[in-house]
């Protein structure tokens, strides 16, 4: 098995590939993005710093103890939830912009940690060997991929996830319903800094350097746009933003220097005519229910 | 069903105020208020605008907590609990400024309601398909149904709350507080915007929703509606309890007359 999937790996285009496992990783990271500023409404500027602790995470451990990748992105994920709950703990209590800016703040203290720390190499980053798995990279990135992919849709269209979006929606209606939005809003941010964590251990590895500065505040807004541009709150959203805004700039490649330019005056054409993203408010089930002409009423009586 | 008993001439109150004040900086709201509702009544509180009475919902429900004095719900004191306690314990409300969770279905946002009847949550989620999650979804959704057809909403579940018309909002908005299977219901203005017909279907709705077993508080401009509908009426002025008793005797009270009208207009009636 493992030997058929690492011929088709090899058989393939290695730039397409490199394409393909990038989309898989940004589907991971804005999904947990999205969870938290999408779904519970909390913007978080400083994501890729919770992307960083797992990959940093993840990048030590096979180095020093050759964990099974699985297990080692266990931990990686784990490990990124708790810094999460330890700096969400104090600032969830925050509103708004307030949040915002602290989420930024402590993003640069993590980034700026690792830059000082003897075991994640300084500023000279992080090489990492390949992790041990028989899965060839490719395709272990993707099972994981759709792995999240299926838990968050669980974890959205469930009663957890109504109390996330009320939070959301409005957090004095949400609390007087009974919803403990503290306590909600600090297990939303926590999986989301896990998935932020997981998709680092694979960016981690597939990348196979890491450098602190891969971690800093314009890759926390890459995340972001992925989330905004596919619509907030919405997965499949979430997943196309993330496809777009990984091939985008290889398209635009042919323009060398103009690239991030027509990049930009892309995003601000499409949050002009799409202002609640790409498909932020398409209800994909009336969709189906529409076109296959069934009415949609009362599903589960 | 028996009303004697519904509507506590036992002496059991609900709720019990207890020379309660709240200030914000120097503005005292709320002055040393004393206030009881009784188990299975309905009970207005009116008052000129500013006269404290949205504070005093918010302090019933945990919004506020208060400076001074103590709150009991079935006798074990509140005043310090969140909302979410008190959504747990029994007291539901509606909002004077409709808080609806605008971008959600209609059943959406009953189900929200219904938060407190149920238990699964992130395991819950994961577990999707398991029978325990399935059944509680199953249940909570029945339960939200029932909720929508008492304010005879159930054929627009699907809508988006933002979607429907003022009324519906108002009524959905019911329907949400009635979806936390409240002991006390507390409705912030809930005939404000509506046109006559709306209000008399109100009116019909919120006395079928008192002999179900809810305890109604409500807070109203309209005085013909207060008037019809109210067993007690206290009315409040300047964070001040001026005066409590039945519709017919408040309707007469000098000091009523005086906060709402004006000094004169007590001579002159």
């Amino acid at each position: 098995m493992a030997e058929v999937l690492q011929s088709i790996a090899n058989s393939m285009d290695p730039y397409m590939l490199q394409i393909f496992v990038n989309i898989g990783i940004a589907i991971i990271l804005a999904l947990g993005l999205n969870l938290i500023t999408g779904v519970t409404g909390q913007l978080d500027l400083g994501h890729a710093a919770y992307m960083s602790v797992g990959a940093f995470t993840a990048a030590i451990i096979t180095i020093r103890f050759n964990l099974p990748f699985s297990v080692n992105l266990l931990i990686a994920g784990t490990l990124a939830a708790l810094v999460g709950l330890a700096i969400g703990f104090p600032i969830l209590r925050l509103t708004g912009d307030y949040f915002a800016i602290a989420t930024l703040g402590f993003a640069e203290i993590l980034k700026v940690i690792f830059l000082n720390l003897d075991i994640t190499n300084k500023a000279l980053g992080l090489s990492v060997p390949p992790p041990n798995t028989s899965i060839p990279m490719p395709f272990y990135v993707w099972m994981v991929t759709i792995l999240v992919i299926v838990g968050v849709t669980f974890i959205q269209n469930s009663r957890f996830g109504r109390a996330l979006k009320a939070i959301r929606e409005d957090e004095i209606a949400a609390e007087t319903m009974g919803i403990n939005s503290t306590r909600y809003k600090n297990q939303a941010f926590a999986i989301g800094c896990f998935l932020a964590g997981i998709g680092g251990g694979l960016y981690a590895h597939f990348i196979a350097y890491i450098n602190p500065s891969d971690f800093a505040f314009m890759k926390s807004i890459d995340i972001l746009n992925m989330v905004v541009l596919g619509g907030l709150g919405s997965i499949p959203g979430a997943i196309l933003g993330a496809g777009v805004l990984t091939i985008a700039p290889e398209f635009l490649r042919f323009m060398s220097e103009y690239r991030m330019l027509v990049y930009g005056a892309l995003l601000v054409f499409l949050m002009v005519f799409r202002p609640n993203g790409l498909l932020g408010g398409v209800d994909f089930r009336k969709m189906v229910f529409r076109i296959f002409g069934k009415r949609e009423k009362k599903v589960l009586r | 069903m028996d009303f004697a008993i519904v509507r506590g001439d036992y002496g059991m109150s609900l709720l019990r105020l207890d020379n309660v004040t709240i200030r914000f900086g120097g503005l005292v709201a709320v002055d040393k208020v004393n206030l009881t509702v009784e188990q299975g009544e309905i009970l207005s509180l009116i008052g000129p605008n500013g006269a404290g009475k949205s504070t005093i919902f918010n302090l019933i429900t945990g919004i506020y907590s208060p400076t001074e004095g103590k709150m009991y719900f079935e006798e074990k004191s509140i005043g310090s609990k969140k909302p979410y306690h008190l959504a747990a314990a029994g007291i539901a409300r509606t909002f004077q400024t409709i808080h609806l969770f605008n971008n959600l279905t209609v059943l959406e946002n009953v189900l929200i309601g219904a938060h407190t009847r149920g238990k699964w949550n992130v395991t819950g989620a994961l577990l999707k398909f398991t029978p325990w999650v399935r059944g509680e979804e199953r249940e909570l959704t029945e339960w939200a149904y029932d909720c929508l057809e008492r304010v005879g909403l159930a054929d627009k579940a699907d809508e988006l709350a933002m979607n429907l018309s003022y009324g519906a909002q108002r009524r959905l908005e019911i329907a949400r507080g009635l979806a936390v299977r409240p002991k006390l219901l507390l409705l912030d203005e809930p005939a404000a915007g509506m046109n006559p017909q709306e209000k008399a279907t109100l009116l019909k709705m919120v006395k079928v929703i008192r002999d179900s077993g809810v305890t109604i508080f409500l807070v109203e401009h309209d005085m013909k509606f207060v008037m019809n509908i109210s067993e007690r009426i206290a009315v409040l002025d300047y964070g001040i309890k001026i005066a409590e008793g039945p519709p017919e005797s408040v309707r007469s009270n000098p000091k009523v007359i005086e906060a709402y009208l004006g000094k004169g207009a007590v001579n002159s009636a």
